[in-house]
């Protein structure tokens, strides 16, 4: 069993028709598990369910072995989940410093080794601090927005396609740098458009499609799986 | 000394009262800015706000009168204020709880909050009439002026007197005040900058753990503070007239939006925007024209562009206008 799992998820958002059905995505500490799959097979969508945002008509979210299925995503963050949203997930008139304290915000305890680790990671941040977020480019922006969900200290760091609108050279760096923080020990999981530069990266890797689990696998298996590369990663 | 002359005038009649009136538009739109930043909608009650708000510091006055207590030179109605601001905080938390965490429950669309707004305005107005009734009410005691007229000249020696009366200096001194209070939380603190964050991106903040009832209380206590004191102001500064506030409604929104809905810089440049717009516009400058031309070309005339009793259309036309050209404002705030 994972440390963090969503299993055989069924639902979807508000009274409408379920997006998942019997869908199923987990994530070991220190590892990265992927979710990749075609346009509207519900990959933010498993990604939202397994953060509470929608309610599952079926199925259940567990972390180390807890049932959270009933929380409230806010009450997720305090079990040591953090959630980057794929758009708006920096406050743009703040300036990066605030937007990382505003991260912390549920913490009482002294937050400037986690300020140092994220400039240790994000050196460009350390530069820009004293800036609105808003002025910052796209890549710088992601940057935040992933710092700012590192200063809650989480177990698990959910990142719903991290690399959306950045240039590829912004992208691999945002990889190693994902890397890096999944060495400390968090758990990650993430949604990616770019699916293949994503399996390299990633330690297990869900094929959704139509809300059902495709294939799973290492991510390796998964680029070597030629069904796999043919239907998904263009040949 | 005939410039002199005109500019002492053109500071009578335009510069002290337009600081004075701006200050106290500033007030009333920052409190605007708050709900619209924080709550997401246009509170039309805020008029009747500052209304309730004047009115309680009114009762206070009185009581603190007929107790004796007073607190000369100032009026006693700077006195009334502090528990008329813990009154106002009561009263908007209860309306909140009754009224507006409904709709918040029920996501309901911003124009919702607003029509429920209007019937608070009327529901308030009524409230004030049932208690303080609907006539004029003197509040002002203590020191009339800080600088009369008379003494201004003979200092001066100049034929046109310069008048600052007590209630002006103390509605630009609370203004400053409030102002540099405000922006100390909001910059400085963590519970202001929790609001800030919470004004930018409400759903990250909820991912930070922000706890949005916190934030609704915080700003309903700020809304009744800068609500009280603005409306007391104008009360102390023009006289208190509960009709007024309904009308005091569309300069103070004016301010708003002119100078950015959701931006508070942009509230307090709005509000002196609006404020200098109407006292310029509706000021008679036959006297300034008369010391600076020659005699042969004195008006007739009163030389005044719009008469006083039209002083409400010159806000309405700046808002039309804004809303037309720039509908973001000048520091950009939300579009309505």
């Amino acid at each position: 069993m994972s440390y963090l799992i969503g299993q055989n998820m069924t639902g979807g958002y508000g009274r409408g028709a379920d997006i998942l059905h019997d869908c199923t995505v987990g994530v070991e500490k220190g590892e990265i598990a992927v979710i990749v799959g075609p346009n509207g097979a519900g990959k933010s969508t498993a990604m939202k369910a397994v953060f509470g945002m929608l309610n599952l008509r079926e199925g259940s979210v567990m972390i180390d072995g807890e049932d959270i299925t009933g929380l409230s995503p806010q009450a997720r963050v305090r079990k040591g989940m953090a959630f980057v949203p794929q758009t708006e997930n920096v406050f743009p008139s703040m300036t990066v410093e605030d937007n990382l304290r505003m991260g912390a915000f549920v913490r009482e305890d002294d937050i400037t080794d986690s300020m140092e680790q994220v400039f240790g990671l994000f050196p460009i941040l350390e530069e820009k601090r004293l800036q609105p977020a808003g002025e910052l480019s796209g890549g710088q922006r992601q940057q935040v927005a992933v710092g700012r969900a590192l200063m809650t200290q989480p177990k698990v760091l959910m990142l719903d396609e991290p690399t959306a609108g950045v240039s590829p050279i912004v992208m691999d760096e945002l990889f190693d740098r994902i890397i890096e923080v999944a060495r400390t020990g968090i758990a990650i999981l993430m949604v990616e458009q770019n699916a293949k530069q994503a399996l390299n990266i990633a330690d297990k890797g869900y094929v959704l499609v139509q809300g059902r689990n495709r294939f799973t696998d290492t991510g390796a298996a998964l680029l070597a799986d030629p069904e796999v590369r043919k239907a998904f990663l263009g040949g | 000394m005939d410039l002199l002359n005109a500019l002492v005038a053109l500071a009578n009649y335009i510069l002290v009262p337009g600081i004075a009136y701006g200050s106290q538009l500033a007030l009333g739109a920052l409190g605007v800015t708050v709900v619209y930043g924080i709550l997401r909608f246009s509170n039309f009650a805020h008029g009747e706000t500052m209304s309730a708000g004047a009115m309680f510091a009114i009762l206070f006055m009185w009581l603190f009168q007929s107790l004796g207590i007073s607190i000369a030179p100032l009026p006693t109605i700077v006195l009334g204020l502090i528990p008329a601001i813990i009154c106002m905080i009561i009263y908007l938390l209860v309306t909140d709880r009754f009224v507006y965490r409904y709709y918040r429950e029920q996501k309901a669309k911003p124009v919702i909050f607003l029509v429920a707004s209007t019937g608070l305005m009327f529901l308030t107005n009524g409230i004030i009439r049932f208690i303080i009734g609907p006539d004029d009410q003197r509040v002002s005691d203590g020191a009339r002026f800080v600088l009369k007229a008379r003494e201004f000249k003979q200092f001066t020696g100049l034929n046109e007197g310069l008048a600052i009366k007590t209630s002006q200096l103390i509605t630009v001194v609370a203004a400053v005040a409030i102002v540099v209070a405000l922006f100390w939380f909001l910059e400085k603190t963590k519970s202001g900058k929790s609001m800030r964050a919470y004004s930018d991106n409400e759903n990250l903040a909820l991912l930070s753990g922000i706890n949005p009832d916190r934030v609704v209380m915080i700003a309903w206590t700020l809304t009744a503070i800068l609500a009280t004191i603005a409306g007391a102001l104008y009360g102390l500064d023009k006289g208190y007239k509960p009709f007024t506030y309904l009308q005091l409604l569309l300069p103070v929104f004016a301010s708003a939006i002119v100078g950015g809905l959701g931006s508070p810089i942009g509230a307090i440049v709005g509000g002196f925007v609006i404020a200098f717009s109407e006292v310029t516009i509706t000021y008679a400058f036959k006297k300034v024209i008369k010391y600076l031309a020659p005699d042969a070309w004195a008006p007739e005339g009163l030389v005044q562009l719009l008469s006083t009793d039209y002083k409400f259309a010159v806000s309405f036309v700046i808002l039309v206008v804004v809303l037309i050209v720039m509908p973001t404002g000048i520091f950009r705030g939300k579009s309505l």
